[in-house]
């Protein structure tokens, strides 16, 4: 399926779920917030929320900033 | 003597707090943060990298069970994008602490307090322990202790504009009489003497970004910040002498070859 991902469209995304979606980008999922459609997933809910196709996705984490 | 900061139960160890931008790696940012002394550290909330993976992660340097991760609101110009980072960040983060800013201008970066006050009232009902970035401006400091602020941040100067205290009289008065919770300056502060009359004015604590990111070495400038916010708090808990126009001598008259 295709996905907005931090902005850019991502094309045949194999993963179903979020946890599934982190797993295929090779993001650590204790370090990030996850943002569908501008609603924040809990992390608890990342196994069993399902995406669907043109879902927004946002996946932020901590920067250096003051 | 105990001299504890604590702020919503969470105890402080140290009155300097650092920001973690504008260092050149997480190598540097991290020996800068030992050499500070400091146990806050604030980061801000970005986009992962989706397309390069091996990029490292801040909290792979700065350990969140010894240091105490304060996310801000930087970049956020309506109350809006405030709300949307700062639960992004209590999502991504081990805390419900947040420095709340809404910012007003692009070139002062100067608080929108309309703004921030009502960002914090709303957050403090979602159980946030929020912390606002305000102007040194003692009305809307309290104001914004009665909207559920745990603590004040006002200004000293811009941000990153190394200007020092520029309104001392506003911060005392914040100190003194408009508000209760605990005090930290935050912005402005551009090397120790600012970071030292911060703490003489009795402010709880001092949060410090470009003055150390931007010095010559910034690991020096951590340690000179260090013991100013140490000197700083010391002198205000003895208490200066007041200042008056004329002296008065050290040395006894008594006894002198007369």
């Amino acid at each position: 399926m295709k996905l907005k991902i931090n902005g850019k469209t991502v094309d045949n995304v194999k993963a179903a779920t979020v946890i599934e979606l982190l797993d295929e980008l090779n993001v650590h999922s204790g370090r990030v917030a996850v943002e569908v459609n501008l609603s924040i997933i809990r992390k608890a809910d990342y196994d069993s929320f399902a995406l669907k196709d043109g879902d927004a996705v946002e996946i932020v984490n901590f920067v250096g900033g003051g | 003597m105990e001299d504890k900061l604590i702020i919503r139960g969470i105890e402080f160890k140290s009155r300097l707090w650092v920001g973690t931008g504008k260092y050149k790696d997480f190598e540097e940012t991290k020996t800068v943060i030992e050499a500070s002394g400091a146990d806050v550290v604030t980061v801000s909330v970005r986009r992962v990298n989706i397309t390069d993976r091996k990029s490292e992660n801040l909290l792979d340097y700065i350990d969140p069970k010894k240091y105490k991760i304060l996310p801000n609101t930087a970049g956020c110009y309506t109350v809006e994008d405030a709300l949307r980072y700062s639960r992004l960040a209590r999502e991504a983060g081990v805390s419900d602490l947040v420095k709340l800013e809404v910012i007003g201008d692009e070139k002062t970066l100067f608080p929108d307090t309309i703004g921030l006050l009502k960002a914090t009232e709303i957050l403090a009902k979602e159980g946030f322990i929020v912390l606002p970035y305000t102007n040194d401006d003692p009305i809307m400091a309290k104001r914004l202790e009665d909207a559920g602020a745990a603590a004040v941040m006002p200004l000293g100067a811009p941000i990153g504009s190394g200007l020092g205290i520029r309104n001392p009289y506003n911060i005392r008065i914040i100190i003194e009489t408009a508000v209760k919770v605990p005090v930290v300056v935050d912005a402005g502060v551009g090397t120790a003497s600012d970071a030292a009359v911060a703490m003489e004015l009795g402010c709880d604590a001092v949060l410090i970004n470009t003055g150390i990111a931007g010095a010559k070495d910034p690991v020096a400038m951590a340690s000179a910040m260090k013991h100013a916010v140490i000197a700083g708090r010391l002198a205000y808990l003895a208490g200066r002498i007041p200042k008056k126009l004329y002296a008065t001598a050290s040395s006894p008259l008594e006894g002198m070859l007369l």
